[in-house]
């Protein structure tokens, strides 16, 4: 066993996975070889067709036993790519594969789980595994652990050579007979396929998945023909209602609003808060509130933002039509009206997930962002975040691009209620770490908000926040207070096996978790 | 009166049957919280919320506020134990729902009586906020307010009051504009505090603030709210601006220079100031102290 610089102990190998052990935020730096990719230089074939059935597609592609395969998750609930590749992939017998997934969806019938009792998929990496499949990894369904990254790590690992993937399908809601796609137009449209470039670039063989076969040239383009090796059309890519769901309302929890209220009070208290600045909220119920306060504040201050960043949701198009931000950066659109934008305005970009959030490029663009919003299922009295299990061990969540923005973003703030239900959410040390507190700036709750005396805005912070009548509160408090109102729950009980690697954007491991007792 | 806070700008009712709304409540900016045992709880689970009630205001009693349990109506099966438990929980006044005289005042003030005796609280405590929800209510308002030694403040309720009166209720509320003002004038005869009733529409910030508008302008010191999200614009009504602590301090030190100089007018930016000038500055003051605001002296 090892300890990381967090203080969690690690085994040094679990299965096939050799741990790095987490030194800080910083501490990890890229290697001096090139970046790696399994795509290898083809002839250009002469005109003709890529077009084939799904089966023929992934014949062609060489896919066999014990290889990789990848997909991205911007059709999130409303994916159908996925369970019909993994249906033709188990109809041809082929077992064992590495399933590597931007995020698994909570796709059913058939699930994930499915394909793994059956011997079709034997490994997994993602951002995140919630529904069926984390509750059902979580109580030890797989032989080897789960590898969990951040947004901004998976890209990085592709170009590491930690993740190699031979077939990477790509769903897309248009495409044309010579592989070039794209998320932004057709019937189940998604918007940004942002998760898919480092795949169709990296990919040993790429075939884009679509119902929407259009004349060539396709136009506009995502995923470009000279990466792209077959094109499968299937009858049908997605449910657009769910594609599309999740369409951002106002949240009406007085809770939730008044979190929302204090953090968009936190941004505008900020010397940073002026003219030009940049943001990314998120698309959870508070995060919404908090954009929509936030555009409130901006037109009071007459202040216009460069850009926001990250997953887009019809709140920030608002703002964005407004005249409130000049560019969008949109690695993912959260809602139909999201997605529907980026083909309307070439001041919203389709980005690339690296571009985004990997920490290891010349120049990512959250290295440029202001102010982060953060969701958390859990904050402990070091600012740490817990963005993955539930109060009884359950898998509630995904990293997504949390420990990103917290690390680069010059202000991460993290929202949160004291107490969820029966359940404390500022505790003394969180189950599963996920995000290190020394880069958390603020944490926002309906109790007050507490300033990390760690972080390198601190002073800077509390000296603004000081002018303003927003309560401020040690962190030390909100967690006692939460313990008043539910007592100590009982701890989680787990056994010895580790079924899950949480590693830190770099690489490096800064928690694992073990299998929950039933 | 345990509470810190002298202002009463916002009364925020939470239902003694929601444990999750009671936890949270705490957390909202209201000056006033009244856990309710009346309209809020299904009559299956009153004996529930009593008990919650009790526990919540006697041992988890939320620190700087003002808190208040309303009890059952004073006809009903249930306003014994509610006295009995209310009492005994120690808020800082128990909220009556539709008084109509000042006979029903005094008969629940004498029982509280015994209640604080037998308990051994201080006699007299217990404060009492009357509901006027009614014409025989708004009729009978000043001998309401002036019943009881205990009686602190009157709170019009305007549903109630519209349905007795056979009126409509409207946003601009014209219907209860005279309610309003006799509520408000028995207040300011029996020196008791005056508040004004709910702005029903949880939706309509715009609504809310025309509202209380005419509820500040009409002398109200608060207003009862139904929703959180109300709390904010309500206090920020009954909070005094910058300009109008700035206005208030010049007037005061006027006065003061004027006494200094034993000058029978005095003027400020070429205006009489009378007594009245003089006592709302001090009136503007102290709601500025009391909600929390720093005062310096005159720009």
């Amino acid at each position: 066993m090892v300890k990381n610089c967090m203080g969690r102990e690690l085994p040094e190998q679990v299965g096939f996975y050799k741990v790095k052990p987490y030194m800080g935020p910083f501490a990890g730096k890229p290697g001096d070889q090139p970046v790696v990719s399994r795509r290898k230089p083809e002839r250009s074939p002469q005109g003709g067709s890529k077009v084939k059935t799904l089966e023929e597609a992934i014949v062609a592609s060489g896919l066999k036993d014990g290889m990789s395969i990848s997909f991205h998750h911007c059709f999130r609930e409303g994916d159908m790519v996925i369970s019909q590749v993994l249906t033709a992939i188990r109809k041809l017998g082929i077992k064992n594969l590495s399933f590597n997934p931007s995020a698994v969806v909570n796709i059913k019938n058939p699930s994930i789980v499915d394909f793994v009792k059956d011997g079709t998929i034997s490994r997994i990496s993602a951002s995140g595994i919630r529904g069926e499949l984390g509750d059902a990894v979580l109580a030890g369904l797989m032989d080897e652990p789960v590898v969990l990254r951040p947004h901004g790590a998976r890209p990085r690992a592709i170009e590491a050579g930690e993740v190699s993937i031979d077939v990477a399908f790509i769903g897309a809601s248009a495409a044309d007979e010579y592989g070039n796609a794209t998320g932004q137009i057709g019937p189940n449209a998604c918007g940004s396929l942002g998760y898919a470039f480092i795949d169709a670039t990296s990919a040993g063989k790429v075939v884009i998945v679509t119902d929407n076969l259009v004349d060539f040239p396709l136009a506009p383009v995502s995923i470009s023909q000279m990466y792209v090796d077959h094109v499968a059309v299937v009858e049908k890519i997605g449910d657009s209602d769910k594609i599309g769901a999740g369409a951002a309302r106002m949240t009406k929890n007085p809770r939730d609003l008044l979190i929302a209220e204090r953090s968009a009070d936190l941004i505008a208290a900020s010397r940073l808060f002026k003219e030009g600045f940049s943001f990314q909220t998120g698309a959870g119920a508070i995060s919404i509130a908090a954009t929509i306060y936030l555009s409130e504040r901006m037109e009071e201050r007459g202040i216009k933002a460069s850009f926001a960043l990250g997953g887009m949701t019809a709140n920030i198009i608002d703002m964005f039509r407004k005249g409130q931000v000049r560019v969008l950066e949109c690695s993912q659109s959260f809602d139909a009206v999201a997605a529907r934008a980026i083909v309307e305005d070439p001041n919203i970009l389709e980005i690339d997930n690296a571009l985004y959030a990997n920490p290891f490029t010349k120049g990512s663009l959250l290295s440029k962002l202001n102010f982060g919003v953060l969701a958390a299922l859990e904050v402990d009295t070091d600012f740490n975040v817990n963005i993955l299990t539930g109060s009884s061990g359950e898998m509630m969540g995904g990293l997504g691009g949390g420990p990103d923005v917290a690390t680069d973003a010059d202000i991460s703030i993290v929202t949160l209620p004291v107490v969820r239900g029966r359940t404390p959410s500022i505790v003394k040390r969180v189950f599963t770490l996920c995000t290190p507190g020394d880069t958390i700036a603020a944490v926002v709750t309906e109790a007050g908000i507490a300033l990390n005396p760690k972080h390198r805005y601190y002073a800077e912070l509390k000296e603004d926040l000081e002018k303003t009548n927003l309560k401020l509160v040690s962190i030390e408090y909100l967690q006692q207070l939460a313990e008043s109102m539910t007592g100590v729950p009982e701890p989680i009980e787990t056994t010895d096996k580790v079924v899950c690697i949480v590693e830190y954007r770099d690489g490096t491991v800064i928690d694992v978790i073990h299998q929950i007792k039933k | 009166m345990a509470g810190k806070t002298a202002l009463k700008r916002t009364s925020l009712y939470v239902s003694g049957s929601s444990p999750v709304n009671m936890s949270q409540a705490i957390f909202y900016n209201e000056d006033c919280l009244v856990y309710d045992l009346e309209d809020s709880v299904p009559i299956a689970e009153k004996d529930a919320a009593r008990f919650l009630v009790y526990n919540t205001v006697r041992y988890h009693r939320p620190k700087d506020k003002y808190v208040l349990i309303r009890v059952n109506g004073i006809y009903s099966e249930f306003l014994d134990d509610d006295l009995e438990a209310a009492v005994r929980a120690r808020p800082d006044a128990i909220r009556i729902p539709k008084v109509e005289s000042a006979a029903e005042v005094e008969r629940i003030a004498k029982r509280i009586t015994e209640i604080e005796q037998e308990a051994g609280i201080e006699v007299g405590s217990t404060k009492l906020w009357c509901n006027i929800e009614s014409y025989p209510g708004v009729l009978n308002a000043e001998a309401i307010a002036k019943a009881d030694e205990r009686v602190e403040a009157l709170a019009l309720g305007a549903e109630d009051f519209t349905a007795s009166m056979k009126a409509t209720r409207t946003k601009p509320g014209w219907e209860i504009f005279y309610a309003r003002n006799a509520v408000l004038m028995a207040c300011r005869s029996a020196g008791v505090e005056a508040l004004d009733a709910v702005f029903s529409d949880i939706n309509d910030m715009e609504g809310l603030r025309a509202d209380t508008t005419l509820t500040k302008n009409l002398g109200f010191d608060g207003k009862t709210v139904v929703h959180p999200r109300q709390i904010d614009i309500v206090n920020s009504y009954f909070t005094p601006s910058k300009k109008e602590i700035n206005y208030a301090l010049r007037v005061l030190a006027a006065v003061e220079e004027g006494k200094k100089l034993n000058k029978g007018a005095i003027t400020l930016d070429g205006s009489m100031i009378d007594k009245p000038m003089e006592l709302r500055a001090l009136t503007t003051l102290a709601q500025a102290e009391a909600a929390g605001i720093k005062i310096g002296g005159a720009e």
